[in-house]
C-alpha cells in the first residue's frame, strides 16, 4: 500500500510540475511553429505574469482568480506591444539575430525586475481551499497539485479543441504546415501571429503565477528554466499542442523522480534523452516539419 | 543521336502518396541541346534534383556515360561532371563575383580543403576564374559584391559558377527566370556560347528561348514524359498544344506583346 | 583575394597587449581574464562567424579544456603548462569531433538545442562526479609548473600568467588567421553564405563543418585550459550556460566573422562589466540587454561592422578590396 502511495505521489508531483511547464510552453510552441522565430525570452513573459499575479495578491489583496485573470491580460498586453514594436522587425532575420535579441530581452526583464521589485524570491499565498490535502480515495495528496493537473488538462483540451475545430485553429495549422501556401490562400499571417503571440504569452504569464509556489519566482526565472521550456517545445514538436503536453508531463515526472533520487546531476538523463530524441526525430515527437 | 552522356531508366520519386516523377526514361547525348518543358508542378525541378543527387530516387537508375551513379552522393556526381544552376539564385551574396567563381574552381581542382596557405596565392585558380568571367562579359564586375549586381548579371554569375566546374552535363533550371526581358539576351548569348561538347539540359517556360536554343524537346506532365521530339514536332503535336502550349503559349505571346 | 596580406594596424592589439602589462601592473589578473575571453571568442568565431554553425553550447569545450588541465594538475598527474594546453586541446578536440559527427547533421533550432543539451549534459556529468571534479566548490589552488621550467606562476601576482597567456593567444591567433584566409577558410565562408550552392559545386560540406567544429572545439579547450592555469582554479561554472551566452555576446558585440571582433568585443564587454557591474549590477545588466536588442535590430555586424560602415561612408575613397 505504501509503495503504491509513493509511486502515486511521485507521479502526481511530476504531473503537477509538468502541467505548469505545459501552460508556460504551449504558446512558445505555437508561435515558434508559426514564425520559426527563436524566442528565448518566452520565460521572461512567464516571469512577468508571475510577478503580476503574486504581487497583486500579496500587495493589493486580489483574489486568486482575479489575480490570474489580471496576470493573463497584463502579460498578453505587454507581449502585443513587444511584438508590434520589436519582434516584428526580426521575423526575416537570421536565427543568430533572434537569439541575440531575445537574450537581450531576458536581461532587460531580469534587471528591470531587480530594480523595480527586488531580487528576493516572491511567495505565492494559496487560497485556503487549495492549500490543504485532497482525498483521492487511496491517498491524501496536496489539493493544489490536483488542482493544477485538472486545470492543465482542461486547458490542453480547450486549446486542442480550438486548434482542431475552430476557424482560427485551422488557419494556425495551415500556416504552421506551409506558411507561403497559407499566405496565398489569403490568411492574414501577421494578425494570426499577433493573436497567438498574445494568447501564448498570456498563458505563460498564468503559468508563471501557478508555478510560483514550487518552481519559485525570482528575477533569474527566465534563465533558470529556459532549457526546460526549449526541451518541452522541441521534443514535443513545434506547433503541436498535444506534443508539448506529453513532452511537458514526461519532463515533469522525470525531473521529479531524478531530483528526488539522484539530486546531484540526475537530470543528466533528461538531457541525454533529449539529444537522442532530437537526433532520431529532428522535428520532435509530434512535429510535422523540421525545426 | 551520338554517344549517350546521361541516361535515366524508370526513374521515379514519391513524396508520401504524391508521385512527383514517374518512370522517366530519358537520354541526353554528348553535346546535346535539350529543353525540358511542362506545366508548373510537372516535376521538372524534382527530376533535376534526382539527376544531381539532391534527392534519392524511389525507383529507377541514373547512368552517366554508361556508369550507374544512382547511389552516388551529390558531391561525387559533381566531381564526375554534372553541374547545375538554380531556378532562384543561390550565390555567395556577401562575396565578390570573382570569389564566387573561385570557390567553384578551387573545389573542382581539389584545393578547397587546403588549410595552410592563403587562397589568394593560387594565381592559377584566380586567372582561370577571371578568364571565365571575361568570356561571360563579367570581368568588369569581378571585384564587386554579388549582392550589388543587377539581377540579370547575378544570373550570369550563377551560370559562371556552374561552368567553372567544367561539367560534361549542365542542367539549367530556368536560367532566365526573373530577368527583365531587356537583360535576358545576355543570358541567352552566354548559353549559346557554351562549349560544344557539354550536354545541356535546360528547363524553360519561355517558348522563344526553347525554339532558339533546343534541338530536342521533352514535355513532362504530371511527373511522366508526355512527348519528345524536335521543336517543330512538339509545336505541331496537337496533344501537347492542348495540355501545355495552349495556355503557356498564349501567355508567352501575350508577354512578348506587352513587353 | 589579397586580404591575407598583413596590414600595419594588425600589430596594434599585440602592442596594446604588451603596453597593458607595463601600464596596469595591478590589473594583470583582469588582463588574463581578458585574454582568455578573447581566445574563447576567437574559437567561437571560427565555428559561428566563419562556418555559420549557430551554437549555444560552446562552453562545453571550454569546460572540458579547463577540467582537463584542472584535474590533471589537481591530482598531480600533469602540471607542465604548455603540454597541459595541448592535452586540453586534444581532449576538447576529440569531444568536438565526436559531437560534431553526430550533431552537425542538423541545423537551425535543432542544432541550437542539441549543442545546448550537450553542454548541460556535461555540466550535470561534472556535477555527478563531484568527488573528482570538486562540483561547484571546484578544484582550488591548482599546482602549475613553471613555464619552460623557469618562469613560475605567482598565485598573488599574475605577471607570468599574463605574458604566458599573451603568448598562447598570439600563437593561436596566427593559426586561426592562416586558417581563415586559406582555401579551407574560404569554403567555410561559402558554407555560411549558401550551403545549397556549396553542395552543388561538389563540396564535402559536412566533412568541412566537422573539421572546423573540431578545430574550434580544440581552441576553446585551450582557452579553458588557460583559464584554469591562470586562475589556478576550475569549477562547474566553466560549463554553465552563462559562459556560453557571454562569449556569444562578446563575439557579436565586436562583430563576428571578422577575426578582430573577438578582441574588440572582449575588451569593451569586460571593461564595462568590470567597472559598471561592481558599482550597480542591475543597471549593467539592463544596459547590456538594451545594447543587445539594439545590435540585433540595427547593427548586426557589431562594433567592427559599424566602424566599417562609417569608414566606407566618411573615410577616404579607395578601390574596392
Amino acid at each position: 500500500m505504501n509503495a503504491v502511495a509513493d509511486i502515486a505521489g511521485i507521479v502526481l508531483g511530476g504531473l503537477a510540475a509538468g502541467t505548469v511547464l505545459f501552460i508556460v510552453s504551449v504558446g512558445l510552441s505555437v508561435t515558434m511553429g508559426l514564425m520559426g522565430f527563436v524566442n528565448l525570452a518566452h520565460g521572461a513573459l512567464a516571469m512577468f505574469g508571475g510577478y503580476v499575479i503574486v504581487l497583486s495578491m500579496n500587495r493589493a489583496h486580489f483574489g486568486f482568480g482575479a489575480a490570474l485573470a489580471l496576470g493573463f491580460v497584463a502579460t498578453a498586453a505587454l507581449s502585443v506591444v513587444l511584438e508590434r514594436m520589436l519582434y516584428r522587425r526580426l521575423y526575416r532575420a537570421g536565427e543568430l539575430d533572434q537569439v541575440l535579441f531575445t537574450i537581450g530581452l531576458i536581461f532587460i526583464f531580469i534587471a528591470s525586475t531587480i530594480i523595480v521589485v527586488g531580487s528576493e524570491t516572491q511567495q505565492l499565498q494559496l487560497p485556503p481551499a487549495l492549500s490543504g490535502q485532497f482525498n483521492l480515495g487511496f491517498i491524501q495528496y496536496r489539493a493544489y497539485s490536483i488542482f493544477l493537473i485538472v486545470v492543465g488538462f482542461l486547458i490542453a483540451l480547450g486549446i486542442w479543441l480550438t486548434f482542431e475545430r475552430s476557424r482560427i485553429g485551422g488557419q494556425i495549422r495551415a500556416t504552421v504546415d506551409n506558411r507561403r501556401m497559407a499566405e496565398s490562400l489569403g490568411i492574414d499571417v501577421d494578425r494570426l501571429f499577433t493573436i497567438t503571440f498574445a494568447f501564448g504569452s498570456g498563458m505563460a504569464g498564468i503559468g508563471g503565477g501557478l508555478g510560483a509556489e514550487f518552481l519559485g519566482l525570482d528575477p533569474q526565472y527566465p534563465l533558470k528554466y529556459l532549457v526546460y521550456f526549449l526541451i518541452a517545445v522541441s521534443v514535443g514538436g513545434l506547433g503541436s499542442v498535444i506534443g508539448v503536453y506529453y513532452a511537458s508531463l514526461i519532463l515533469g515526472i522525470l525531473d521529479f523522480v531524478l531530483t528526488l533520487y539522484l539530486p546531484k546531476g540526475g537530470t543528466i538523463f533528461i538531457y541525454a534523452l533529449t539529444i537522442l530524441i532530437l537526433l532520431a526525430r529532428p522535428q520532435g515527437l509530434f512535429g510535422r516539419k523540421g525545426l | 543521336m551520338s554517344e549517350i552522356r546521361l541516361e535515366t531508366q524508370g526513374l521515379s520519386r514519391h513524396f508520401g502518396a504524391l508521385v512527383a516523377v514517374q518512370g522517366v526514361d530519358f537520354k541526353l547525348g554528348v553535346g546535346a541541346r535539350h529543353a525540358l518543358i511542362g506545366p508548373n508542378g510537372a516535376g521538372k525541378t524534382t527530376f533535376i534534383n534526382l539527376l544531381t543527387g539532391v534527392l534519392p530516387a524511389t525507383r529507377g537508375r541514373v547512368l552517366l556515360s554508361g556508369r550507374d551513379i544512382s547511389a552516388t552522393v551529390q558531391a561525387e556526381r559533381v566531381k564526375l561532371g554534372i553541374a547545375r544552376t538554380f531556378q532562384i539564385n543561390r550565390l555567395f551574396r556577401g562575396l565578390s563575383v570573382l570569389e564566387n567563381v573561385c570557390m567553384a574552381v578551387a573545389e573542382r581542382v581539389g584545393t578547397a580543403g587546403a588549410m595552410f596557405y592563403p587562397a589568394g596565392r593560387r594565381t592559377d585558380i584566380i586567372d582561370e576564374s577571371i578568364q571565365l568571367l571575361q568570356t561571360l562579359k563579367l570581368a568588369d564586375a569581378a571585384r564587386h559584391r554579388v549582392s550589388e549586381l543587377p539581377y540579370g548579371r547575378q544570373r550570369l554569375v550563377e551560370l559562371a559558377i556552374a561552368i567553372g566546374l567544367r561539367p560534361e552535363v549542365l542542367l539549367l533550371d530556368e536560367p532566365a527566370a526573373g530577368v527583365p526581358s531587356a537583360e535576358s539576351h545576355i543570358i541567352l548569348d552566354a548559353i549559346e556560347g557554351l562549349p560544344e561538347h557539354i550536354a545541356v539540359l535546360i528547363i524553360e517556360h519561355d517558348m522563344d528561348v526553347v525554339f532558339r536554343f533546343a534541338k530536342r524537346v521533352t514535355v513532362m506532365v504530371s511527373g511522366a514524359i508526355f512527348a519528345e521530339g524536335t521543336p517543330r514536332e512538339i509545336e505541331a503535336n496537337p496533344q501537347v498544344r492542348e495540355v501545355y502550349l495552349g495556355q503557356a503559349g498564349h501567355a508567352a505571346t501575350a508577354r512578348a506583346h506587352h513587353g | 583575394m589579397r586580404r591575407h596580406r598583413l596590414r600595419w594596424w594588425e600589430a596594434l592589439p599585440w602592442i596594446a597587449g604588451l603596453a597593458f602589462y607595463f601600464a596596469f601592473p595591478d590589473y594583470l589578473g583582469f588582463g588574463c581574464d581578458l585574454l582568455v575571453t578573447i581566445l574563447f571568442a576567437l574559437s567561437l568565431d571560427l565555428a559561428l562567424g566563419y562556418a555559420g554553425i549557430i551554437t549555444l553550447g560552446h562552453g562545453a569545450f571550454f569546460g572540458v579544456g579547463a577540467y582537463t588541465v584542472g584535474m590533471l594538475a589537481s591530482y598531480n598527474i600533469w602540471t607542465e603548462p604548455i603540454t597541459g594546453l595541448l592535452l586540453a586541446a586534444a581532449v576538447a578536440g576529440v569531444i568536438g569531433f565526436l559531437s560534431g559527427l553526430v550533431l552537425l547533421r542538423t541545423t537551425g533550432l535543432t542544432l541550437l538545442m542539441l549543442t545546448l543539451c550537450t553542454m548541460t549534459l556535461l555540466y550535470e556529468a561534472a556535477n555527478m562526479a563531484a568527488a573528482y571534479t570538486g562540483g561547484f566548490d571546484g578544484l582550488p589552488s591548482l599546482p602549475i609548473s613553471p613555464v619552460f621550467g623557469v618562469f613560475e606562476f605567482n598565485p598573488l601576482y599574475a605577471d607570468t600568467q599574463y605574458l604566458f597567456a599573451l603568448g598562447v593567444i598570439l600563437v593561436c591567433f596566427i593559426f586561426v588567421r592562416i586558417l581563415v584566409y586559406s582555401p579551407f577558410g574560404q569554403s567555410l565562408t561559402g558554407i555560411r553564405e549558401n550551403v545549397l550552392r556549396m553542395h552543388a559545386i561538389g563540396s564535402p560540406v559536412r566533412r568541412r563543418l566537422i573539421v572546423c567544429y573540431t578545430i574550434s572545439a580544440a581552441l576553446a579547450g585551450v582557452a579553458g585550459g588557460l583559464s584554469a592555469q591562470t586562475t589556478a582554479f576550475v569549477n562547474l561554472a566553466v560549463l554553465g550556460l552563462d559562459r556560453s551566452a557571454t562569449v556569444l555576446i562578446v563575439l557579436i558585440l565586436g562583430g563576428y566573422g571578422r577575426l578582430y571582433g573577438a578582441f574588440i568585443g572582449a575588451v569593451v564587454y569586460l571593461a564595462l562589466e568590470h567597472f559598471l557591474a561592481q558599482i550597480y549590477p542591475a543597471a549593467w545588466q539592463l544596459g547590456l540587454g538594451i545594447v543587445l536588442v539594439l545590435i540585433a535590430l540595427f547593427a548586426r555586424n557589431g562594433i567592427l561592422g559599424l566602424g566599417e560602415t562609417l569608414w566606407q561612408r566618411f573615410g577616404p575613397r579607395r578601390a574596392a578590396p
